[in-house]
């Protein structure tokens, strides 16, 4: 999925690209059928959005003046790549008081590298040093 | 011992519903004021080398965690420098000023610091408010969300509840659980019936936050809105959260495809016991700055479960109204509050509705009950099922739509059963507890879940709990659809999770139409810019509207016309000047020929000779004549009352409303007037008669008692114009009065 400057994408996906989009398994929407479910073809990842999706999607926010939404979608889009299972644990590492510094600074390291996730890397990053800043750490080991 | 004076009306007001409420005034140091506290910061940024060091009167270094949040994603600061440099009026009145783009305006608030947006605010009225809400609204047309529970948590009930709510034109549906573990069930039952009532509707459970991702990420909810957040530090703690990881949340949910928005409110803080002396409504501006800088689509505000302690100060529901305005100026999607109860009286809780439902928000309530109070678990909505058709009588009033439209008890009966039948057939493929046929009848005709038979409570939680646990996803619940033979309703919730794959609902304001096509903030933005722009109620929305069920075809309400049976009047010639102790007793020009009932169903030939009766009795003679040239009741009685010996006429109209009138007297001043035509009885016209005697003889009677009913006018006043229409047809303006031969058959 490649975006043709001659033929660039056009909102709303579903409209207008319905059988260009890919799952993020990387089979076409259109494989996700009654059928194919019925025997068993069709996992998890079949109905889960792709990053490329996201990050269209993250560009027709912005075109529309959405700076904000655009950057929570492709934060998003990195985020596909992180397991759910995961991703409940950075949000619990970061709720108030449940981790140290260092903490916070080595998930930052780890997520960004191991799921090429800059923005959210930076994002727990940011969030380690306001916490520091503001009293929002873990209280007995720092 | 001096008693102290009581007044009664004051006693009589002292039980009224509004006076169950408590009214405060503003104790500003615990945070109970609305808008404009006295410790609410002043205006001012100071941008350097790309960096906010100062806001609102606090430097960098003493930044709060929340100030930090803002300061680095809430402003944008592009726009920043102009923007604050602004007079706050003057924004203020680009708010309402049509000539002013929904963008300018935008990109305006998008460089406000929460103290300037504050002040800005404190320039608008109510109506003020409300017009720029119009403008400002997101999404071109105004949807409405659903509220889904029940008492007993019974999946049968929720999913046919689901799908009336989705036939009544709910764009979302949310339920919640008493019992958490529920969740499951209640999530995937919401989810069934609402692709069963309307295609498209999106669906979410509100639920501990952790637990909500989870059912989000098994397909199980397609939004969702529980992201609190708080305007000052230790409230936010106490929801053990940070502005940071309210954020992540934000994109741990469209990494799977789900929409969500943002929660936060006015009063959530000083509940809490952390206002710190602000406005509710100043922290409520630093929540929606946070939602922004978060890069959450929307919010719903509106001072949401905490309602009523704004509205127990001064200008609550005007504070109100400016959060709902603040969060869209900021671009967010706003659902928009009117979902906890709001007050005793329905004279305040509909007055404090006006204020979203004829601008329009994204969602005029962030849950409106399609049940009963007693169902709704989400602490007693303030609209529930029984005020579905005050809500669609409004709609038509005031030509507004919240995207709700009117339905058919035998198409509700119809999807509700069909839901039921759904989850029923989905709970026997997954091998959960059996949802048995007397559920499902139940369900579908239930008033509340006292119509529905108990569950073993114990199994179904240990199914739910399993069902959480395992790799079952909606993916299952569509092939178990598909197998039991709702293809129809499977192929809904798998182009519910085919949307997740697309992504075209994570944008602003967006829900999807019943064609599953999206409409959002992108592809639909409002447009208003005056009167002919922006969202019209028109067309078949417009035509749905006002085709209430219970509005009838007028032609259905008065028989066809015919004259009286019972009653033959003949003409023999013009009617003449009497002499002596007579009464004259004029008739409508319908009377008897082609009409032959008054408003209170009395035959005419009845009515006509109780009068007569009654004049008979006090031994004076009476004419009757027929009056052609008008149907004014006036006009009638005193055409009578100028051919009359005495002078004194009787004026009836084919209706039945009747006077007595007296030559020389102003039309409009007669002697007596039986106005109330409904409320007549035989007896009434008898004593009408016996009166008019009295005064033909030179005696002062005692006027005809009437009983006073004013509510018969509000029942009545269609069939009296419909009636009253029919007189006016047989006006003859060229034909005398004429003297008429009575003769009772």
């Amino acid at each position: 999925m490649t975006d043709d400057p001659d033929r660039p994408f056009r909102y709303p996906l579903g409209q207008h690209h319905r059988d260009e989009i890919a799952t993020k398994s990387g089979r076409p929407l259109k494989d996700l059928d009654l059928d194919r479910i019925l025997s068993g073809q069709v996992g998890p990842d079949d109905v889960s959005v792709s990053a490329e999706t996201l990050e269209l999607q993250a560009a027709f926010a912005r075109k529309a003046g959405y700076g904000e939404v655009a950057e929570n979608l492709l934060s998003a889009a990195e985020m596909t790549r992180i397991p759910s299972t995961e991703i409940l644990e950075i949000y619990e590492a970061m709720r108030p008081g449940r981790s140290t510094y260092y903490q916070l600074l080595s998930l930052s390291q780890r997520i960004a590298s191991m799921y090429q996730a800059e923005h959210t890397g930076a994002y727990i990053r940011e969030a380690a040093e306001a916490y520091r800043d503001t009293g929002l750490l873990k209280m007995d080991e720092d | 011992m001096k008693t102290e004076m009581r007044s009664k009306r004051f006693e009589r007001l002292r039980q009224r519903d509004i006076n169950k409420e408590v009214f405060v005034s503003e104790m500003p140091e615990l945070g109970l004021i609305v808008m404009d506290s006295p410790g609410d910061p002043k205006p001012s940024l100071e941008i350097r080398d790309g960096r906010i060091t100062e806001m609102d009167g606090r430097a960098e270094a003493e930044f709060d965690a929340i100030d930090r949040f803002i300061a680095k994603h809430g402003i944008n600061l592009t726009h920043a420098p102009d923007a604050m440099a602004m007079g706050s009026l003057e924004i203020a009145r680009m708010l309402v000023d049509i000539h002013v783009p929904q963008r300018r305006v935008m990109q305006v608030f998008s460089g406000l610091t929460p103290a300037m947006i504050a002040e800005v605010m404190s320039h608008l009225n109510v109506v003020e408010m409300m017009m720029a809400m119009q403008k400002m609204r997101q999404r071109k047309r105004p949807y409405d969300q659903a509220h889904v529970t029940n008492w007993k948590e019974n999946p049968a009930l929720v999913a046919a509840d689901a799908a009336e709510a989705g036939l009544r034109g709910f764009a979302e549906g949310e339920t919640t659980v008493r019992v958490a573990r529920m969740a499951p069930f209640s999530a995937l039952a919401l989810l069934v019936g609402a692709q069963v009532g309307r295609p498209g509707m999106m669906t979410q459970i509100s639920c501990e936050e952790a637990l909500n991702l989870r059912l989000a990420m098994k397909g199980l909810a397609t939004y969702a809105e529980t992201l609190s957040v708080y305007g000052t530090i230790p409230s936010f703690l106490d929801g053990d959260d940070t502005p940071w990881s309210k954020g992540i949340l934000a994109s741990a949910y469209a990494s799977r495809g789900i929409k969500s928005r943002f929660t936060s409110g006015s009063g959530s803080e000083a509940l809490m016991g952390y206002g710190m002396g602000f406005s509710m409504l100043y922290l409520e501006i630093r929540c929606l700055l946070m939602v922004k800088g978060a890069g959450s689509q929307g919010v719903q505000n509106g001072s949401i479960s905490c309602i009523a302690l704004p509205e127990s100060l001064p200008n609550g529901v005007r504070g109100v109204m400016a959060e709902n305005l603040v969060a869209a100026a900021l671009g967010l999607e706003v659902a928009s509050g009117n979902d906890a109860m709001s007050s005793h009286s329905q004279m305040r809780k509909t007055a404090k509705l006006m204020l979203q439902m004829l601008p329009g928000t994204d969602f005029v309530t962030s849950g409106h009950s399609v049940m009963p109070r007693k169902d709704n678990l989400f602490g007693g909505g303030n609209f529930d099922a029984e005020d579905m058709d005050d809500w669609l009588v409004i709609q038509r009033d005031m030509q507004v739509d919240t995207g709700l439209k009117p339905v058919r008890e035998a198409e509700v009966l119809a999807v509700r059963r069909h839901a039921a039948k759904a989850i029923q057939a989905v709970f026997r493929e997954m091998d959960f507890p059996a949802i048995t046929e007397a559920e499902v009848e139940a369900a579908t005709t239930a008033f509340s879940s006292d119509d529905m038979p108990d569950r073993e409570s114990i199994a179904d939680l240990a199914a739910a709990d399993a069902f959480l646990d395992s790799d079952l996803t909606a993916l299952d619940v569509v092939a178990a659809l598909a197998r039991a033979g709702f293809e129809d309703v499977a192929e809904n919730v798998l182009e519910m999770q085919r949307q997740r794959v697309l992504g075209d609902y994570l944008h602003t304001s967006a829900v999807f139409d019943e064609d599953f096509n999206v409409q959002s903030a992108v592809n639909t933005p409002n447009d208003y810019r005056g009167p002919g722009t922006g969202y019209r109620v028109e067309g078949k929305v417009w035509d749905d509207i006002r085709a209430l069920p219970q509005a009838i075809d007028p032609h259905a309400l008065v028989e066809d016309e015919a004259p009286d049976p019972g009653l033959d009047l003949a003409p023999i010639g013009p009617a003449a000047a009497g002499d002596g102790a007579e009464v004259v007793v004029a008739l409508g020009p319908a009377f008897a020929s082609v009409m032959n009932k008054t408003l209170a169903g009395l035959s005419h030939a009845e009515v006509l000779r109780a009068i007569l009766d009654g004049i008979a009795a006090e031994g004076v003679a009476w004419r009757v004549v027929k009056v052609w040239h008008g149907a004014d009741l006036a006009d009638i009685g005193l055409s009578g009352a100028r051919l009359c010996g005495s002078g004194i006429g009787i004026g009836l109209q084919s209706k039945g409303t009747a006077l007595i009138h007296k030559k020389g007297l102003a039309p409009l001043n007669n002697l007596e007037l039986l106005s109330m035509a409904p409320n007549l009885t035989l007896d009434s016209y008898f004593a009408l008669g016996r009166n008019a005697a009295c005064y033909a003889t030179g005696r002062a009677p005692a006027p005809v008692p009437m009983k006073v009913d004013n509510m018969a006018r509000l029942r009545l006043i269609v069939h009296t114009t419909l009636l009253h229409h029919r007189e006016v047809r047989q006006i003859d303006k060229a034909r005398s009065v004429e003297e008429m031969k009575v003769t009772f058959r």
